[in-house]
């Protein structure tokens, strides 16, 4: 289907279903019960998974392909960011616009960024990258204030001159909107002790997002793909060959940056603000936290990783010690004060030391992220059962012959 | 020209403590290969010995003062410091206002141990994975220390001042025959600018002059030839690390004072300390000295108003932009060694 192989079909179909069907999946507990703080079927939450499924979708494309680890993606996010947000503003609060254009002028950000980092690699090319990056930042944060508005961070008001539609709706900024659908638009369908909500914003979100993962199925698929698997491998080789491998990875590189500046353009119109802290570094290490978890280099990985990382990031940061008292209450009282007092350190404020040990912990032990995990533990089982079935087999072929 | 030579001076604290985080990245670096993300969380824990000590100088209970009265007319209720009661109020008082260089003492232990600590449990398992692999995990640990850190001492910033005798400035101008006060300059910023030359020259000297330096700069050139020749090069490397772990948390006790630290610090050193690293050139340990002093001076200037006013917003970008100009023009760095890094 679609120019996909019967593997790569199923695997999209399986996304696609996951992400029609989510805010059903992430909502599996009734709403007065205890658990339903565990619950991620809202839709703030549900637009971040699939933003940043983007992203990191993006920057599996330069990390996981061709092996550059770029330090500054985050600066493609923030610029794609400030292009929608400016478009909302002069032109008209319509997102299509302010999408469009925010892949557009990340593009041609990354294409610049790219043509200079490009001509160094491995270490080197982290740090400038991470330089880039840094300088953008603080740029955004003191000379630009007039584009960026500096710390405040740039949004909508009352009278930007939109071309295309009015500055004020009855005295109020209008809501951003798919040609007339607003964003934030959306109904709730409440059965028995549950509730689900339905979110416009994010289901254009999805859309989007799964064409942006087909697309990133065929480049994995494609003789590009190819290439740039193999500017990974050996370079070296590549150059004996007579490629020269500088056009896939720049490709690779503007590819990556305008998912970024998607995911940047995304990220305003469900919420029309802009602030510099989107392209501070460390934005640019959750990103490759993301893609390394689920598994550089694979297809699925980047999403499940994003998943991941802001189901943590919500579910941690909300709770409290109120929440961890209730939770290990099951407990004998010394224990449980125990178990409190170090819980407490990983969640609340606390939540980034979680993040850091799992960064830890997955570099160190399972480098391949969850899809490799993933494959291992089904590895597991398939040897098992496929040593009782030689076992049973090998008895049975001696005595054929 | 005092203007100038007041822009240099401002450089040179700033450049101080870029060129010994420089300096111990270049040695991990140089002697094993690995890429240290975590070298500013070792830079701001040496910040927090000398806020630990402070803590516990200042350690203090309450005792009833029956010669004075509070409004009421109860007994008045002070704070009496342990260290003031045991000691005297002259000889505690004085250990208590010296706590920042005292921290010293308790700083080269610590960070040796938490330097030995962090090679032998973690870097080691990494000197074969790719430098991508390196950063990953050393930025994860980065990551965990800081927020240690932070729950331990809070999001805030600590002020832990200079001892009582460096709290002034010295005026430069009078020295150097311009006007009075045209060219102020804090006691303890000085402290801090001798205090790197002290150790950076110590460093050199370890190197240079011991037959344990000498090995190790052998192992830097050739590793498997000094294997081969039957000494244990792993682990005079290890004890490298903890050299560089030393040097990193030296330079964030003495930064105390200077700047109030909280658990963030490290990470802002880093990122300039890497570019420091790289525009010296990878590997090699006079020019990340250079680098670190030459850009902590370059960002004063790019500061000055004159400038500003010039190019605005120069200051914020100025080191940055000197790296990707290096980079780009002379990929190897200011005094890169051939061979190292070069892809």
């Amino acid at each position: 289907m679609l120019g996909l192989s019967r593997k790569d079909t199923t695997l999209l179909l399986i996304v696609l279903a996951l992400v029609v069907l989510a805010p059903f999946l992430l909502n599996p507990f009734p709403e007065d019960s205890e658990l339903a703080r565990f619950n991620a079927g809202y839709p703030d939450l549900m637009q971040r998974f699939v933003i940043f499924g983007i992203f990191a979708m993006g920057f599996n494309i330069l990390f996981g392909l061709t092996g550059y680890l770029s330090f500054g993606h985050a600066a493609f996010l923030g610029v794609g960011s400030y292009a929608g947000v400016w478009m909302m503003k002069l032109l008209t609060v319509n997102v299509v616009p302010a999408i469009i254009a925010s892949v557009a002028v990340a593009g041609v950000f990354s294409l610049l960024i790219g043509y200079i980092c490009l001509r160094r690699s491995g270490i080197y090319f982290s740090i400038l990258t991470l330089a880039f990056a840094q300088m953008s930042f603080a740029l955004a944060y003191s000379v630009l204030t007039p584009i960026t508005a500096g710390e405040t961070g740039l949004q909508l008001s009352l009278n930007d001159p939109r071309i295309l539609g009015s500055s004020a709706v009855d005295g109020t900024i209008p809501a951003t909107n798919f040609f007339g659908i607003a964003m934030r638009d959306g109904f709730e369908w409440a059965v028995g002790g549950w509730k689900f909500t339905f979110n416009f914003g994010y289901y254009l979100c999805a859309v989007i997002m799964l064409i942006a993962f087909y697309i990133s199925i065929r480049i994995f698929r494609s003789p590009f793909g190819a290439m740039l698997r193999a500017v990974k491998s050996n370079q070296q080789r590549m150059n004996y060959t007579g490629i020269n491998p500088k056009p896939y990875t720049l490709a690779a590189f503007v590819i990556s940056g305008m998912y970024a500046g998607l995911a940047g353009g995304l990220m305003v119109a469900v919420d029309p603000l802009a602030g510099a802290d989107r392209m501070f570094w460390t934005a640019s290490g959750e990103v490759v936290l993301m893609t390394i978890l689920g598994g550089a280099g694979t297809l699925v990985g980047p999403l499940l990783g994003a998943g991941v990382i802001k189901y943590f990031e919500n579910i941690f940061s909300r709770l409290n010690e109120a929440d961890l008292n209730q939770m290990f209450s099951g407990l004998p009282d010394g224990l449980q004060s125990a178990m409190v007092t170090v819980a407490q350190m990983f969640v609340g404020d606390g939540w980034l030391l979680t993040l850091g040990v799992m960064f830890m912990a997955v570099v160190i032990f399972l480098p391949g992220g969850i899809v490799e995990g993933g494959q291992r533990v089904a590895g597991w089982f398939r040897r098992k059962s496929g040593t009782e079935k030689s076992g049973k087999a090998a008895p049975a072929a001696s005595a054929a012959e | 020209m005092d203007v100038i030579i007041l822009q240099v001076l401002n450089g040179l604290d700033k450049g101080s403590a870029y060129a010994l985080i420089a300096l111990g990245l270049t040695l991990i670096f140089g002697t094993l290969g690995v890429v240290n993300f975590a070298h500013g969380a070792l830079f701001m824990l040496g910040a927090f010995c000398a806020v630990t000590l402070n803590r516990f100088l200042t350690l203090s209970h309450q005792v009833v003062d029956p010669s004075r009265t509070d409004f009421l007319g109860n007994p008045l209720k002070v704070e009496v410091r342990y260290i003031e009661e045991w000691l005297g109020p002259e000889i505690g008082g004085a250990i208590i206002d010296w706590s920042v260089p005292l921290s010293i003492l308790l700083a080269i232990p610590v960070m040796a141990l938490i330097g030995l600590a962090m090679e032998r449990g973690l870097i080691k398992h990494f000197y074969k994975r790719p430098h991508a692999d390196q950063i990953l995990v050393t930025f994860g640990l980065a990551i965990v220390l800081q927020q240690i850190v932070k729950y331990f001492y809070g999001a805030n910033p600590i002020a832990t001042p200079a001892p009582e005798a460096f709290t002034g400035s010295f005026d430069f101008g009078v020295l150097l025959g311009f006007e009075p006060f045209s060219i102020i300059y804090p006691y303890w910023r000085l402290v801090y600018f001798c205090f790197a030359i002290v150790i950076i020259a110590a460093v050199f000297a370890f190197l240079r002059f011991t037959t344990f330096g000498m090995v190790v700069r052998a192992g830097m050139a050739d590793r498997e030839t000094v294997g081969l020749l039957g000494i244990n090069i792993g682990r005079r490397f290890t004890v490298m690390f903890a050299i560089a772990a030393i040097v990193a948390g030296l330079a964030g006790v003495m930064y105390t004072p200077i700047v109030a630290p909280n658990y963030n610090m490290g990470m802002n050193f880093l990122v300039l300390s890497f570019v420091v690293v790289v525009v010296g050139g990878m590997g090699s340990l006079p020019g990340a000295v250079a680098a670190g002093f030459l850009l902590g001076i370059l960002e004063s200037f790019a500061s000055m108003s004159a400038v500003i006013d010039l190019v605005p917003g120069i200051n914020q970008v100025i080191i940055y932009l000197v790296a990707i100009i290096v980079l780009l023009v002379r990929p190897r760095g200011l005094m890169g060694r051939k061979g190292v890094m070069e892809d």
